[in-house]
This record gives C-alpha cells, sequence and structure tokens, in this order.
C-alpha cells in the first residue's frame, strides 16, 4: 500500500461561476457526490485523512528573519494554485489513485457539468513520519543515531 | 465493557484520584495510576464482575501502581512509601468533595481552557488519553502532551489539595463553569471536523454539570448551566438534516426535540431563579426556555426574548450579545433597529463571520437581497465551520436564485447563521 496526497486548489476547472451563485440544489448535488466518494474510500480502507481549508481570506504569509516575523495579511492577488483541501489516500497503486482523484475531479458543479478542477496527485514519501506520534518515533531514532554516530570512544 | 462498569468506573474515578492525592501529595502521580487502575478494572470487571468494594478495589490497585511507579523511579523513594504506608491514612472526606476539589484543581486559572478541558474531561471525567484525543480531533501523542504540560503547570503552581477559600470560591466557580460551558459547545457547535455534533462531549459536559449540581445543589448559576445545557441538548435530534447540514432553529421540525429534557432543563431553571442573584447562565438558559416553550417558531415571545438579551448585555458586555439582540429586536420592531443594534458592535466583530451573517439576516427581512446575499458570502468565506460554510453559501445561492428559493418566511432564512442561542461564553 502506498500513500497518495490528493490536493484541490482555487483553479475553477471548466466551470468559471463561483459557489455563490450556484442553485442550492447544485450544491447539494456536489456536496452528496463528494460524500458518496468519502463513503466508498473509507468502506475500502483507503482513507488516512481529509482535510478541508478555510478560505484566502482568513489566511496570513509569514516571514522572518529570526527577530521580528512579518505577517502579511490578505487579500491576496495570486492565491487561484493555492490547497483549498486535500485528502490522503492510502492505495493498492498509483494507478488506484488516479482513479480517485479522476473522480475528485468529476465532481457535478452548476448544471450537473463535471467541473474538472485539476487535482495534484503527490505520492508520500516513505518512512516519513506524519502525525505527532510518528514524528516523536522518528525524532527518537535520529536521536539514537546521533548519539551512537558520535561515540567513538 | 458494559455500560454499568463503564458508568460506575467514572463515577468512581475522581473519588479515587482525590484520596490518593490526598495521601500521596502528588496529583500528577496519583492521575497516572488512577488511569492504569481504571484500565485494570475495565478488564477485571468486565470479566468477572464488579467487587464487592469497587472503591476500595479502585483505590488499592491504583495505589500499588503508584508505588511501583516510585519504585521504578528510585528505591530511595520506596524508603518512604514504606514509611507512608505504615501511617494511618489521613481521614478521608465525603467522596462528593473529593470529586469538587478535583474539579477546582483540574479547571484552576493558571491552566489555558484547552489545557483544562483536556485534563477535566481525564481527571474528572475518567476518560482515557485516546478518547479524548479523538474527540478532539487530534493525534493522542499531542493529548497526551497537553494533559502531562496541564498537570505539570498545575504541580509547579504549587495549589494546595483542598477547596477554595470563600474568598476565591466565586471566582473558581466561573471558571470550571467556563470549562464545563466550552465542554458543551465543543460537542454542540463543533470548531473542527465534518459532524456538527459531537454528541459525547455534550453528554459529557452534561454528565459532569449534573455532577457539580449534585454537589453545589444551592449555587443558581452551577443550576442555571445545567438547565442552559438541557434546554439547547433538547433540540439536538433537530438541529441536523439527513445530509448532515445544519438546520437553523425557526426551521426545525419541534416534535424532534426532546421533551423529557426541556421539562429537565425547565424544573432546574425554575429552582434556581428562586435561589438569589441572576446570573449570565440562569439568562442564557432562561432564552432558550422562552424558545422551547414555542410549539411553532411563530409563537415564539420575542419580546421577552429582547427583554432578556438586554439583561444579558448589560452584565456581560459581551458583543456577541449584542448580536443576538440585534436579531431579537428586529423580531419585535422590524430589521430597521436591528440594523441600528449593529452598527453598536460593528468595530468590536469588525472581520468576524457572525456580524456578517447577522448583518445579512437583517437585510434580507428588509427586503436588500443585493446586500444581503453579499454579506452571507462574506460570512462564508470567514467561517471556520464547514458545515456552517456550507449553510451560508446555501443562502447565497437561494437569494441569487429568486426563482427556486422556496418562499422562506420573512425572518426565519438566515436564522441558522446566527450567533448561537445562548451567545458566546461569557
Amino acid at each position: 500500500m502506498t500513500r497518495y496526497l490528493l490536493a484541490v486548489d482555487f483553479q475553477p476547472g471548466v466551470v468559471d461561476t463561483p459557489m455563490s451563485e450556484w442553485k442550492p440544489e447544485e450544491i447539494t448535488a456536489h456536496l452528496d457526490y463528494y460524500g458518496v466518494l468519502n463513503r466508498e474510500l473509507i468502506a475500502n480502507g483507503e482513507l488516512v485523512d481529509a482535510t478541508v481549508l478555510t478560505g484566502p481570506d482568513l489566511a496570513k504569509i509569514v516571514t522572518s528573519d529570526g527577530r521580528a516575523p512579518v505577517v502579511t495579511d490578505g487579500p491576496f492577488q495570486e492565491f487561484k494554485e493555492w490547497i483549498a483541501g486535500f485528502q490522503i489516500v492510502d492505495v493498492d497503486s498509483e494507478a488506484r489513485a488516479i482513479e480517485i482523484a479522476a473522480k475528485v475531479s468529476a465532481v457535478p458543479g452548476p448544471g450537473g457539468v463535471p467541473l474538472q478542477q485539476p487535482i495534484q496527485v503527490r505520492q508520500v514519501m516513505d518512512q516519513a513520519p506524519s502525525d505527532a506520534e510518528e514524528m516523536q518515533g522518528f525524532l527518537d531514532q535520529v536521536t539514537d543515531v546521533r548519539t551512537s554516530g558520535g561515540d567513538h570512544r | 465493557m458494559p455500560a454499568d462498569v463503564e458508568d460506575l468506573l467514572r463515577v468512581l474515578a475522581p473519588q479515587v484520584l482525590g484520596v490518593l492525592t490526598r495521601r500521596y501529595r502528588d496529583f500528577d502521580a496519583a492521575e497516572d495510576a488512577v488511569q492504569e487502575a481504571l484500565l485494570a478494572a475495565a478488564v477485571h470487571w468486565s470479566k468477572e464482575g464488579i467487587p464487592q468494594q469497587p472503591r476500595g478495589w479502585l483505590i488499592q490497585t491504583a495505589t500499588r501502581r503508584l508505588i511501583d511507579q516510585r519504585r521504578n523511579e528510585r528505591s530511595r523513594m520506596a524508603r518512604e512509601d514504606r514509611a507512608l504506608l505504615a501511617q494511618p491514612p489521613p481521614a478521608d472526606v465525603p467522596d462528593g468533595d473529593d470529586t469538587l476539589i478535583v474539579l477546582f484543581l483540574c479547571c484552576h486559572p493558571s491552566l489555558t481552557p484547552a489545557s483544562a478541558i483536556a485534563l477535566t474531561l481525564r481527571a474528572v471525567g475518567g476518560l482515557s488519553t485516546a478518547e479524548i484525543a479523538r474527540a478532539f480531533l487530534v493525534p493522542e501523542t499531542t493529548m497526551a502532551q497537553r494533559i502531562s504540560r496541564a498537570k505539570q503547570r498545575i504541580k509547579s503552581s504549587g495549589v494546595p489539595f483542598r477547596l477554595p477559600t470563600p474568598e476565591e470560591r466565586a471566582e473558581r466557580l466561573r471558571t470550571v463553569l467556563h470549562v464545563l460551558y466550552l465542554i458543551f459547545n465543543e460537542g454542540y457547535v463543533s470548531t473542527a471536523g465534518p459532524d456538527v455534533h459531537r454528541a459525547d462531549l455534550s453528554d459529557e459536559a452534561i454528565r459532569l454539570s449534573r455532577m457539580a449540581h449534585r454537589m453545589l445543589p444551592d449555587d443558581p448559576e452551577v443550576a442555571g448551566l445545567l438547565a442552559l445545557m438541557l434546554l439547547l441538548d433538547a433540540r439536538r435530534p433537530a438541529r441536523t438534516g439527513a445530509g448532515g447540514e445544519l438546520i437553523p432553529l425557526p426551521e426545525q421540525d419541534r416534535t424532534r426535540w426532546d421533551r423529557a429534557l426541556i421539562a429537565e432543563g425547565t424544573a432546574v431553571l425554575g429552582g434556581a431563579i428562586g435561589g438569589g442573584a441572576v446570573g449570565e447562565y440562569q439568562l442564557q438558559a432562561s432564552i432558550a426556555a422562552v424558545h422551547d416553550r414555542a410549539a411553532r417558531a411563530e409563537d415564539t415571545d420575542w419580546s421577552q426574548i429582547l427583554a432578556l438579551y438586554g439583561l444579558l448585555d448589560r452584565m456581560t458586555g459581551n458583543p456577541v450579545v449584542t448580536l443576538n439582540r440585534a436579531v431579537a429586536a428586529a423580531m419585535v420592531h422590524g430589521p430597521a433597529a436591528g440594523l441600528t443594534l449593529l452598527s453598536e458592535v460593528e468595530d468590536r466583530l469588525s472581520g468576524q463571520h457572525r456580524l456578517d451573517a447577522v448583518r445579512a439576516h437583517l437585510l434580507e427581512m428588509a427586503g436588500d437581497t443585493d446586500a444581503a446575499a453579499e454579506h452571507y458570502a462574506a460570512a462564508a468565506a470567514r467561517t471556520t465551520n464547514l458545515p456552517e460554510r456550507h449553510h451560508l453559501s446555501r443562502q447565497v445561492a437561494r437569494l441569487r436564485n429568486p426563482v427556486h428559493a422556496s418562499a422562506p418566511a420573512p425572518g426565519s432564512s438566515g436564522a441558522g447563521a446566527r450567533p448561537r442561542q445562548g451567545g458566546e461564553p461569557p
């Protein structure tokens, strides 16, 4: 099994109408489609994580030289390629990850037309920590290696 | 684990922790030992049945764990333990007092709300770290660290293990009630995750508040908080639709409300109001009771609600209460009155989605559909709650596609985007 991140951004696909202009039943159909897909992924034991992010209105950009951090508030002009949300799936093959990404991209928009939003498919590094627990284990390992490596007596 | 075993363990958990902490004067270690004893009991009692003296069994098991723990640390400690064991244990206080002391300790003002919540759920509620982590959707390691930090903080603050003095009591009780309220709210309108309700947390907050009410039956604010939770929780079956979407109060199917909870909440509130000073929770509960009393949304006694929000606003000065008051004012005197009130808190709430949502709702009542849609859209872009974002987006869609609007009653459509019934935590 291999983990993949499937990320969606703010690029509109083939439909330019923002969701705020859709009809209520189109919004419902859109959300239901995601519901069915996520249920399928859960039932298959493929869904590891699903995260929906708040939009650019609430975002901040932080840079720092180590002393005084600089915080930039929105509104931001160039946010189309920012991540809007992602799923992490644990699947048998890259082909399956692509199949799921295709389903995400085909989510219906106004008039039931598939949105065709671009979905990033990114394989997650093997042996890399992905939550606090795994990070703790990973750091302990690193410490072990360092201490033993540095001991030349 | 059988339900009776679980219920018993969770009632006994803070009592046993109280006994151990008083005997060994180490809250941190005692708390770990009690958790281990609870786990051991869950296994043994489920298989072999509840022992004759469950409390004694837990105290003995936890004490052994505590001693083992210390032995492992240093053998020097073992000698001290033998000396401690040889001493007659200090006189125990009534169990209720121990539970209360543990509750006050876990809601200590030196802790951040997040730490106090986690520690209270574990030490008073008897939940495991894994259960608490699940409820807050964070990894177990993260939650374990949060709890352990909280215990360290209590240790270093040197708070004695006893009830607060009469002088500090009111302030300390306020913190306790606030923590319980936050736990309830976390379950009622979760701030994270796909489900609007995290029922377990609401249930747990109600259980803990019942416990507090039993121990402090004469405190009107404890009763007020319990009543508030019961009166809000009664609506739980009607608050979400089949697809998990939020259903605003005016559109809820009131036949699905839990009548038994409403009756209980009303009775608890009735008992409190005779009991002295009127506080914030009693006022919030009174408002919830007025809503719960109306068989249909249009039967709601908005004049009374407006008067109660007026009192609450004066008492708290909380701008979110003013938002609620504006909605009530609009229902009584028309949308212009509500919009005027909003302008009073504009500066203090600027950028918050609730201000936009309420303004949208009032503008819609006033017939300004375009401006209403614009403010709903702004609110949708700023809320951090996903079901609420969906709800707000639907409001925009409804207003911008008038053909599809299903003729909502004036003033009912945006109600779900209103600030929550009771307003913000005081």
